[in-house]
């Protein structure tokens, strides 16, 4: 089957998260779709999942146009969607799980059939009888993957498969993968791995900010798709070399793990002051990183130093009374009130605790700090009606005056350049007052502006730490990649 | 305990069946109808009203039916397309049929009207023991039983049956494998609604023939509980209800002698639910059930993980 | 502008209940001009009943008050009518064992009823917290275990003598009866009692850090803990005070007009209370008229059962009616309102 995508836009409010994408897979190839989070790629899978509609644009199968108003007409087409985190019924049997939503006609003596017929082909070990809840994800994506075949997709559409599953399992993928197209499976693997790109796929368009970047055979240089996935601009200005404090944190041989997400013996030290940037490509562990320092992810293995008091058994809310602060990047679920205005959310902020609020002082406060971030909203606004600059603001607004170290995850994804500014300049001034700031970011301009040491994860570990004079922008970009050089 | 006793052990328990089972299905589907109560009464009262007016029950017990199935679409209709809280509609609807089938029923209070008639099967009622208790019992039992094996085997061993239970478990999921959400769960909880319309006729058309106010106190709460404590599997529901039924002979019989249990044993569906959710909720439990399939799955009944959550594609 | 349009459908929707409510009043042949004047009348036309009027207004601003602060934590309360009889019950303890002048068994009785609610309310908070049960299972489970609790008690240990009924049992003594005006059924108390209560909630949920952080819970658990708020605790918390002013509920209901404890003491005030709050949108000046209004029709009940004939659950129809066509309607509005802010979300907005 040949999957052809013609001009497709997609809008959101004044957002445009796809402009123009064109693209093709023929039958048998194996198509890459690389960028950073927020290129789009995620807006374009559900496009082609039938999940929402695209505003402008064709999609052709085969020569056919289709509509995709619904995932039905989606699976109806051949299409089938191996999302990141497998749409899984937990409590259900494997072969539950495969006759879920498949045509009626089917029963359970197909379902046995087909599980073992494509189990022994690609070499799956899949027991039908077992609770899909004891299936590793890997595992889960199998089943998937096995679902997809009998329904007979004829365009597979991966998305981001190997972000939760070991190398062993990846390698069982790839060569499921493989094996897929040579039967003449048109696949599309989205991905912000570049060296899986590399590896696994014949040709690769490369997103950026909703458009196009790039659109070339592979291989191809490595430092070119790095270009193009992030962006050459403008040199980055030298940093004026800071003197930082007393060291303050130790992180050592630090391991721990979540859904999705884990660090592995990660060696970490923080002065007063300083900056750190963690890059790395998304589920590299420095999300896992920032959350185990909050105090959200217990750590399996190693030890937290403050000083020299060990306190990694300490909750949140302990971290918090140390002068520890966190900045969600998912801000109004996770870091503000929706409901509240902003006088509310400057009241829940303040912990000299009398019982009583005085509504006028608080508001006074509220306008303050309206005033001395810029946020373009009254007192009375609630977040969900702040743009997400205002938001960021909002946030940083909250803070505590000068925390002794802030954790905060992508501080201007989906800023403006003008609140992007802001945030820093004020995020140095904090710093200079003592505050340490260890950030996580997928913009390397933005990591090499403004760190004083990047340390990079990859996989779960941290596979180089520098101090930012040392490196490239170029650099930098293979070691998120994977690439080891330095 | 005489095979007599538990012949009417079962009749009784026969209307709790129908209401139990009905909101069973709509749970299973993702929907919670908490209006069970106030539309069991509505039912009752239509279901005698039609009856007594026609002459005919099966009119009177299609009435109830429809009663219920339509208080039923209003709680899926205000959840889904209105988008306000199912518990709040549900709860709601409760007072408001309660109120009105009492000012509706007014007319037909306590008049003496058609009722099901017995009718006991061939052969079958000849089974010693067994066979008073199953088999010399009237239509709407025969049906309560069907029900029951019915909608077990529907929703455990059916293709569409998974289906059900995937839209009540992962409606985002079952959406995504092109399964429409909301028109099954629009259906079967109108169909669960049904039934309940139908305990609620078969109250007053057999089981506690005649129309009053209150007649049926509570009946629809207490279909709730067992519904819980029944762990969402329509066997277990059904020996809740049946289990239920005993308990109330029991406080009858207790009645002269220990008065104050007696009043209060009824109540004993209420603390069971709780204690059950409490013993399944424990990890240990769960983790333990997960092992093995039937068994398990009748031993541990989880609520469906999406039960009371409305969903929207967009 | 939203609140205009949110007023436009709110009066549509009182329109429409009203248009349902006289089409119930021509299905029962009622004369529509005399039930109106009734409705009036029935509440407010003598002394007696303008008292009698305000005895019901006070269980159901009591029980108001209380959903208005577990619903401010995300709670959905189905148990206050457990917590009413909890409350009911404990008073009547006190008012049977206590001896003492009025003064120090009234307190004592309302103290007490406090606890009771407030006890039956953690309970329900407890299962939910480390049990994991559901607040609205174990609600209406915990309420047919405290309606259990006092059946028992009134046809067992605290019966009349001789007479095991549910008629009820022992009135009190005198001094634990609240004390009424002259002639009139009304006790100042009862009401100073429920005012007070729905102020503190209202002052609570407002103007306190405490209240702010509850109401953060109940929008957003997850940043509510990134503010420093330990939700377990205040979700608690927040079924305390509202089982614990629920029972205040039923000490006035005992002590006030009751006399004694009947198994019916609740009333059906505290399912009553959920309709009220969901009519208010869970704001508490608006419980007051709305409860007022509800206290209006349950009196005129009485009077067009009595002088037109007309079944008493009328009253209850159109507070049914009123009610459902609010919630509904405004469910649609807002569902509108949704679609067009999403339609127009622009990210750089203001």
């Amino acid at each position: 089957m040949s999957l052809e995508l013609r001009a497709i836009t997609k809008r959101f409010g004044s957002v445009v998260a796809n402009d123009t994408i064109s693209l093709s897979v023929g039958s048998g190839e194996i198509h890459g779709l690389l960028g950073e989070n927020g290129a789009g790629k995620s807006t374009l899978v559900k496009i082609l999942s039938g999940f929402i509609t695209r505003d402008q644009g064709e999609i052709e199968l085969d020569g056919t146009k289709l509509h995709l108003l619904s995932p039905n007409e989606a699976v109806a087409n051949g299409i089938g969607i191996l999302h990141q985190e497998p749409l899984v019924f937990l409590p259900f049997s494997v072969v539950d799980n495969f006759l879920i939503g498949s045509p009626k006609e089917y029963g359970y003596a197909e379902a046995y059939e087909a599980l073992s017929t494509i189990s022994e082909q690609f070499g799956f070990d899949l027991n039908p009888d077992v609770s899909a809840s004891n299936l590793s994800i890997g595992e889960r994506q199998q089943l998937e993957i096995a679902r997809l075949l009998w329904l007979g997709a004829r365009v597979l559409i991966l998305d981001e498969p190997t972000t939760a599953i070991s190398s062993t399992q990846r390698e069982k993928l790839f060569a499921t993968i493989r094996d897929l197209a040579d039967d003449g499976m048109s696949v599309i693997f989205v991905s912000h791995k570049l060296e899986e790109v590399q590896e696994l796929c014949d040709r690769v368009t490369i997103l950026r900010e909703g458009k196009i970047s790039a659109s070339v055979d592979l291989p191809s240089p490595v430092e070119y798709l790095v270009s193009k996935m992030f962006g050459t601009g403008v040199l980055p200005k030298t940093r004026i070399a800071r003197v930082n404090g007393s060291s303050l944190l130790e992180l050592a041989n630090a391991s721990a793990f979540e859904q999705p997400g884990q660090i592995i013996d990660v060696n970490l030290s923080v002065s007063r002051g300083q900056i750190i940037g963690l890059a790395g490509l998304e589920g590299a562990g420095q999300r896992t990183l920032l959350r185990a320092m909050a105090g959200f992810v217990p750590f399996a293995e190693g030890s937290f130093r403050l000083q020299s008091a060990e306190i990694s058994e300490l909750d949140y809310l302990d971290r918090l009374g140390l002068g520890f602060y966190y900045l969600p990047a998912d801000r109004q679920r996770e870091g503000l009130v929706n409901g509240l205005s902003i006088t509310e959310h400057v009241a829940l902020s303040v912990t000299d605790q009398s019982k009583v609020i005085n509504w006028n002082i608080a508001r006074s406060e509220a306008a303050k700090r309206i005033e001395k971030f810029s946020i373009k909203g009254t007192v009375e606004s609630t977040p969900e009606s702040l743009s997400g600059g205002n938001q960021q603001r909002l946030l940083l607004a909250l803070m505590p005056e000068t925390p002794l170290l802030l954790l905060m995850e992508h501080p201007t994804r989906g800023l403006d350049i003008e609140s992007a500014a802001w945030v820093w300049s004020y995020l140095l001034t904090l710093s200079e007052s003592g505050t340490s700031i260890i950030f996580s970011s997928s913009d390397l301009e933005e990591l090499t502006t403004y760190s004083d040491q990047i340390a990079v994860c990859f996989s779960g570990r941290i596979i180089d730490q520098f101090d930012v004079s040392e490196a490239t922008v170029e650099e930098l970009g293979l070691l998120i990649g994977g690439v080891h050089q330095r | 305990m005489n095979a007599a006793t538990f012949a009417i052990i079962v009749a009784s328990a026969t209307p709790l069946i129908f209401a139990a089972i009905g909101e069973t299905i709509t749970e299973k589907a993702g929907v919670v109808n908490l209006s069970l109560d106030g539309s069991m009464l509505l039912s009752a009262m239509t279901g005698f009203a039609i009856a007594y007016t026609t002459g005919s029950v099966e009119l009177g017990l299609l009435a109830g039916m429809a009663t219920s199935g339509f208080v039923a679409f209003v709680v899926a209709f205000g959840g889904i397309r209105l988008r306000v809280n199912q518990i709040a509609v549900g709860l709601i609807l409760t007072y408001f049929a309660t109120k009105l089938s009492a000012l509706l029923g007014g007319e037909f209070v306590r008049k003496p009207g058609p009722s099901v008639q017995k009718m006991s099967l061939p052969v079958l009622e000849d089974i010693p023991f067994f066979g008073e208790i199953l088999f010399q019992q009237n239509p709407l039992v025969y049906f309560s039983f069907l029900l029951v094996i019915a909608s077990f085997w529907w929703i455990f061993h059916t293709r569409r049956g998974l289906d059900l239970q995937a839209i009540g478990e992962r409606p985002e999921a079952a959406f995504a494998r092109g399964i429409p959400v909301n028109t099954l769960r629009y259906f079967y909880t109108v169909l669960g609604g049904a039934f309940v319309g139908l305990g609620g006729a078969a109250f007053s058309l057999d089981a506690k023939m005649g129309w009053s106010e209150g007649h049926i106190a509570n009946y629809g709460w207490i279909a709730l509980a067992i519904v819980i404590f029944g762990g969402w599997h329509p066997l277990r529901v059904a020996f809740g209800c049946y289990l239920f039924g005993a308990i109330q002979i029991v406080a009858l019989k207790m009645q002269p002698t220990l008065p104050d249990l007696a009043q209060v044993l009824p109540i004993a569906p209420f603390p069971l639910m709780i204690l059950t959710l409490v013993f399944l909720n424990m990890r240990v439990v769960q983790s333990f059930t997960m092992r093995f399939k039937g068994i398990g799955r009748l031993i541990r009944g989880t609520a469906p993980s999406a039960l009371g959550e409305s969903f929207w594609p967009d | 502008m939203n609140s205009l349009q949110q007023t436009k459908y709110f009066a549509g929707a009182i329109t429409i209940s009203l248009v349902v409510s006289i089409f119930f009043l021509w299905l029962l042949e009622a004369p529509l001009v005399d039930t109106a004047k009734l409705l009036v009348e029935g509440a407010f036309g003598t002394n007696q009943r303008i008292g009698d009027t305000f005895m019901i207004w006070v269980p159901l601003l009591l029980a108001s008050a209380s959903l208005v602060v577990t619903f401010s934590a995300g709670l959905w309360n189905i148990g206050v009518e457990g917590q009413i009889v909890a409350g009911a019950v404990a008073a009547s303890f006190v008012a049977r064992e206590v001896q003492g002048s009025t003064t120090v068994i009234l307190t004592l009785m309302v103290i007490g009823g406090f606890v009771g609610g407030a006890l039956w309310g953690l309970l329900v908070g407890v299962l939910r917290v480390r049990g994991g049960v559901n607040e609205i299972f174990g609600g209406i489970g915990l309420n047919f275990v405290a309606t259990g609790l006092i059946v028992y008690l009134v046809i067992g240990p605290w019966s009349r003598d001789g007479v095991a009924s549910t008629g009820g049992t022992e009135p009190f003594g005198p001094q634990a009866w609240f004390p009424t005006i002259d002639g009139l059924r009304v006790s100042p108390l009862a009401l100073i009692i429920a005012f007070v209560s729905l102020a503190s909630v209202m002052f609570l949920l407002s103007k306190t850090h405490f209240g702010l952080r509850l109401r953060a819970t109940g929008k957003n658990p997850l940043a509510a803990n990134r503010f420093g708020i330990a939700t377990s605790r205040y979700l608690l918390m927040a079924f305390i005070i509202g089982g614990g002013v629920a029972g205040l509920a039923g000490v006035t209901q005992a002590g006030a007009v009751y006399h004694r404890l009947v198994p019916s003491i609740s009333g059906g005030y505290g399912f009553l209370a959920i309709l009220i709050v969901l009519l208010a949108r869970f704001r508490g000046l608006w419980v007051i008229p709305i409860a007022l209004f509800f206290a209006t029709i349950a009196m005129a009940s009485f009077q067009w059962q009595l002088r037109l004939g007309l079944h008493s659950a009328l009253g209850g129809v159109i507070q049914g009616v009123l009610v459902l066509s609010v919630v509904l309607v405004m469910g649609y509005q807002e569902v509108r309102q949704q679609r067009e802010q999403s339609n127009s979300r622009d990210d750089a907005a203001l």
